[in-house]
């Protein structure tokens, strides 16, 4: 366990939001407490598993789940855009929930994903949810895109993963302590490759315990579990399964 | 009432005989049910266990069934019987089948459960037995078939068992409209409710009553044998045609209301004050003693350990006593110590509701047999299952309310004419007190009585979209007909159209989702669920009942699979353990292996020494009665006789070294200790108003710039400790009810509370489903987190949905307590006493020694998240 400080022992500085500052494979990061990968070098805000749409895709099969989920995670993506001011704004895939969610928005939620496109270049990285892209909305689409010796892509692929930046997996952190349990969304990383939490107000997460996660790091990763101002930097061995 | 000549006519020979046969001849109770029976009448019995109220409600409808003129076409269901248990339903079928075989009637009596197998509810369906014994969940989704209006025509009766325990619930709201909807089906149904004693027999009235302005019904038969005695014709009164005139919408428009008024024969109402009520004989009188165990009573603790052998020595002297405990926890503590005692080897057993249903079906099997000389349980056997030789009532730890301990001590001795024998066992000092004022409550036949309830809107829902699988509905007819359903009959026509908006598109501003609605409107305006598919999902959730996450409990198998099940624990229960760590369940001390899915895997431990998860003490606050009865004896110190030693001297040490205050003033403690500053009072209202209490006074404390850094509750007390003195606060307005206001509103939306009650209330209103079918059910835990997110989205947008009402009504009453905490602190009013002390006092201890016991869920998320990391950088630094 020891070797795992080694990589990130510069970094647990908090950044200016509370953030986590760390390296992956050589290129500083920053995680951010909403669930956003903020690469400051590129000024490329990289956000994952957006599910938009998911509250009406359950309505249209009969479960009335509040409408708001759309104007909820875009309000947060907004807000991250104007503290951070990106010139590249990257969708890691499924950020629509179902292939016929575009359809669904309301006229005031696709204006505003309109907006998000204005003077910056807007990527849409597809993932299993949503494989055709957008088919209205302006930006770019792509299956995988490299920067700055990383990866960015939708689904993480096995095997080792050298600078992959992936999202699908939605991790979520379990630390267990006499008085409670508490569960928070996360980022994963072993200092090689990193896994974005969801960023979809209607998202769940999936225990980073979880045999999905087994074989992707070469050596015990940690987690930077989503607190209220802050990422909290937690060991494997702090956390439990489900 | 009735006397020998009247039971000759009452009964019809085939009855009488087998009354003779056996010995015994008809009690006075159950020949006034069979007058009500064939007047048509509504009746509440009212009788304590053991006094023949179940066959008292059945006789009617025997009597009525064995008086059938042959039939050549099927019949349909003539009488349904609604327990609040399963097993109570199962019991009763059983006891009913024997008058039915030993007379020989032409009778079927069928249980049907949610155990009840696939083959023989469809038989059920297709067929119906002449009497159904089932449950209100079962109910509901027998009203919520297409053919439910077939299938209910011909009802007669129904029966209401063991009613108090079922009115003030959510489930006593969905009953009272299921109980509508029958009415509407069936309009002769008569309604009979067979209850314990209860303070206030005018709430279960209007509970059970039909509460339609001009409910106009002909009797179920025209009077024939009882002819010479013809029932009076009866209206409902002023009193009723008030309550509907007040909530008389005017939107609402004419309504047919004369429901089945085209019926020939006499009429007959079934407004609350139409219900015949039916006293049984009151029985003898208890003897109840309180354990004094001289000496030896704890300052603190719930388990009573201290008073193990003394109870181990009475059981051995009876011959089967019930040994009565609060919680799970607390019953499986029990057991352990009495086998750890047991040098006889007596046949003791363990019953509580998380135990495998196979084990606790062999318990009770063998209690009925006679075989065990003592068994500890939980409320899972509060109800009148009838069973053997019952001779002593044990309470470990107080009752909390002197209703629920008249219904324990009910189990002993079902003959009425010898008197019950219980045995409190108080756990600690100020249990002493309670267990001595619940026993003269008892003594004085005083019990508590129920807070009035207004039916929940999730239930409604639920309730909404059933009728609307089943048939199209009327909105304005269905209006009225929830509105004869007690809980519901002041309910405002806009809530009404809500809960329809809500069933059909989830009820939003946003309104996104009309082209998904789950119920639709038809040309002639009527409303009908939109397809098959909607109706399915609906089935496989009815039912009121949210219970935490359960997670069966199995032993390790080779390849951490699970083998036999020994049962079930909550979800929270788990939290507090590690792999490794080893805890009590089902009398056994497991080791936890690990948890996968839904299973937790165990293995016995070899040590005998468990960790013992902490307790949070009983599970029910102190009856607000019974607080008032505690105040008044610490206050009267020639009370105090009553007492054991030890606990008089520290009645006397408080006086002394602090004070002690009048039963309607309220004492408030301030010293240093270390290097905080304590305060602490003593409301004795439960811990959730204490709580409550303590997270209000709190926020306040620190704006005043005390600098609040903890607290502690229990039943009888809360403890406030600060950086600060705490002396020279203004403590009237501290208290103040403003407190109710805007500090609870904040407070509250962002409690785990909040988020509990929504998920429960989302959860009946359909909102999210309990499964889907077809699909593999997911793990709670996932359900936990999802449902966290839709409340924190709804509640950022649309703070006012329906929904969130009914969770911060849940919450308020249910989880928090704020009607009690109101009540208090308007009792307190002007009628704080300070004692400002140098030291501790003696009433202080026990609640001091509660500090660090206590876990704070919900609170401490950002703590454990930041002390993980401090491991990890402690780690990194190494």
């Amino acid at each position: 366990m020891n070797d795992v400080s080694i990589p990130f022992a510069y970094a647990f500085a908090a950044s200016d939001c509370g953030g986590l500052r760390l390296g992956v494979r050589g290129t500083e990061v920053t995680m951010r407490c909403s669930g956003a990968l903020w690469l400051a070098g590129q000024r490329m805000l990289i956000v994952a598993d957006l599910h938009l749409e998911k509250g009406s895709s359950y309505a249209a099969r009969g479960q009335m789940l509040p409408p708001y989920d759309t104007r909820e995670t875009l309000g947060r993506l907004e807000a991250e855009v104007v503290a951070l001011a990106p010139e590249v704004v990257v969708l890691l895939g499924d950020t629509f929930h179902d292939r016929k969610s575009e359809g669904r928005l309301a006229g005031d939620d696709a204006d505003r994903l309109r907006a998000l496109a204005a003077g910056r270049t807007l990527i849409w990285v597809v993932g299993n949810h949503d494989a055709d892209g957008p088919q209205a909305l302006p930006g770019e689409t792509a299956d995988e895109i490299a920067v700055a010796g990383l990866i960015l892509r939708h689904e993480p692929q096995a095997g080792a993963q050298p600078g992959e930046v992936a999202g699908h997996l939605h991790p979520a952190a379990k630390v267990r302590a006499p008085r409670g349990t508490v569960r928070r969304r996360c980022f994963v990383t072993d200092g090689e490759r990193v896994i974005l939490p969801a960023f979809g107000a209607y998202a769940g997460g999936l225990n980073v315990r979880d045999v999905a996660f087994a074989g992707m790091f070469v050596r015990p990763p940690l987690a930077g579990a989503l607190g209220v101002d802050r990422v909290r930097a937690v060991g494997w061995r702090q956390l439990a399964g489900d | 009432m009735a006397d020998a000549g009247s039971s000759a006519e009452l009964l019809p020979p085939r009855f009488r005989d087998w009354f003779a046969g056996r010995g015994w001849s008809a009690r006075t109770h159950q020949l006034e049910m069979v007058a009500k029976g064939r007047e048509g009448r509504d009746a509440l019995l009212i009788a304590p266990t053991g006094g023949g109220k179940t066959l008292a409600g059945f006789l009617p409808s025997l009597i009525e069934l064995s008086e059938r003129p042959p039939a050549n076409t099927p019949r349909g269901l003539h009488t349904i019987y609604i327990s609040p248990l399963k097993a109570l339903a199962v019991d009763v079928e059983r006891n009913l089948n024997a008058p039915i075989l030993e007379m020989g009637l032409n009778v079927v009596a069928e249980s049907r459960t949610g155990d009840t197998g696939i083959a023989r509810r469809q038989r059920q369906r297709v067929k119906p037995p002449d009497i159904l014994l089932t449950t209100p969940e079962q109910l509901a989704l027998l009203c919520a078939w297409e053919g439910a209006r077939l299938y209910f025509e011909d009802l007669s009766c129904v029966i209401l068992d063991e009613i108090h325990t079922l009115h003030a619930s959510k489930r006593g709201d969905l009953l009272a409209l299921d109980l509508a909807r029958l009415q509407a089906l069936a309009p002769r149904m008569r309604r009979v409710g067979l209850s314990a004693t209860v303070d206030d027999p005018l709430v279960i009235k209007n509970w059970m009553a039909s509460h339609r302005a001009v409910d106009v019904v002909a009797p179920l038969r025209a009077p024939s044998t009882a002819s010479r005695s013809p029932s009076p014709v009866l209206f409902g009164t002023g009193e009723e045609r008030n309550g509907a005139d007040r909530s008389s919408p005017a939107s609402a428009g004419e309504v047919d209301r004369r429901v089945g008024a085209e019926t020939e024969g006499a009429l007959v109402a079934h407004g609350p004050s139409s219900i015949a009520l039916v006293r049984g004989p009151a029985g003898a009188e208890p003897v109840v003693d309180v354990l004094l165990s001289e000496g030896r009573v704890p300052w603190a603790g719930h388990t009573a350990q201290h008073a193990m052998q003394e109870v181990y020595d009475v059981i051995k002297r009876s011959r089967t006593a019930l040994v009565f405990v609060n919680t799970r926890f607390q019953a499986e503590f029990a057991f352990q110590e009495l086998w750890r005692l047991n040098d006889d080897s007596l046949p003791i057993a363990l019953h509580h509701g998380s135990l495998a249903a196979e084990q606790r079906r062999k318990v009770e099997a063998a209690m009925a047999r006679g075989e065990l000389r003592a068994v500890v349980c939980t409320s899972t056997l509060d109800l009148g299952i009838d069973w053997g030789d019952v001779d002593l009532v044990i309470q470990l730890a107080s009752p909390k309310g002197a209703s629920r301990m008249v219904q324990r001590i009910g189990r002993a001795n079902h003959r009425l004419d010898e008197p019950s024998r219980a045995l409190f066992v108080p756990a600690n000092r100020f249990e002493m007190l309670e267990c001595q004022a619940a026993r003269e409550a008892i003594a004085e036949n005083k019990l508590d009585g129920d807070p009035p309830r207004v039916g929940a809107l999730d239930v409604l829902a639920q309730h909404v979209m059933g009728c609307a699988v089943s048939e199209p509905f009327d909105m304005l007819e269905l209006y009225e007909e929830v509105r004869s359903a007690g809980p519901y009959r002041d309910l405002p026509w806009e809530d009404f159209e809500a809960v329809v908006d809500f069933v059909s598109t989830g009820g939003y501003a946003l309104k996104t989702y009309d082209r998904f609605r789950r119920i639709i409107q038809l040309p002639d305006g009527r409303w009908k669920v939109r397809d098959l598919n909607v109706a399915q999902r609906h089935r496989l959730n009815v039912g009121a009942i949210v219970s935490p996450a359960m997670l069966a409990v199995r032993i390790a198998m080779r390849g951490n699979r699970g083998g036999r099940k020994i049962g079930e624990v909550e979800e929270g229960m788990l939290e507090m353990l590690d792999p490794g760590d080893t805890f009590v369940f089902a009398g056994q001390v497991w080791e936890l292996v690990g948890v996968t899915n839904l299973d937790v895997l165990v293995r016995p431990a070899n040590h005998k020494d468990p960790k013992m998860p902490s307790w949070g003490g009983s599970k029910f606050a102190l009856s607000t009665y019974l607080a008032k009865r505690v105040r008044q004896l610490m206050f009267d110190e020639n009370h105090w006789s009553v007492l054991p030693t030890d606990v008089r001297e520290w009645l006397g040490a408080q006086k002394d070294r602090s004070r002690i205050v009048g039963e309607d003033e309220m004492l408030l403690e301030t010293f240093p200790r270390g290097k905080r500053n304590f305060m602490v009072v003593y409301p004795f209202e439960g811990r959730l108003a204490h709580t409550t209490l303590a997270m209000l006074l709190t926020r306040r404390l620190e704006r005043l710039g005390v600098g609040p850094l903890g607290f502690v509750c229990n039943d009888y007390a809360m403890a406030i400790w600060a950086l600060n003195p705490l002396d020279g606060l203004d403590f009237d307005a501290l208290f103040d009810q403003d407190m109710l206001g805007d500090d609870l509103e904040s407070w509250l939306q962002e409690s785990f509370m909040m988020k509990r009650a929504f998920k429960g209330c989302a959860i009946i209103a359909g909102l999210i489903e309990k499964r889907f079918p077809g699909e593999q059910q997911k793990t709670g835990r996932q359900i936990t987190f999802s449902t966290d997110l839709i409340y924190d989205v709804l509640r950022r947008h649309e703070p006012d949905h329906l929904l969130l009402r009914c969770a911060r009504a849940d919450a308020a009453s249910g989880l928090i307590d704020v009607a009690r905490l109101g009540d208090m602190l308007a009792r307190i009013r002007g009628r704080i006493r300070h004692a400002p002390l140098e030291h501790l006092s003696p009433f202080s201890v026990p609640i001091l020694l509660e500090i660090g016991k206590e876990r704070s869920p919900g609170q401490a998320g950002e703590m454990i998240l930041a002390e993980a990391e401090e491991d990890l950088i402690a780690e990194a630094m190494t």
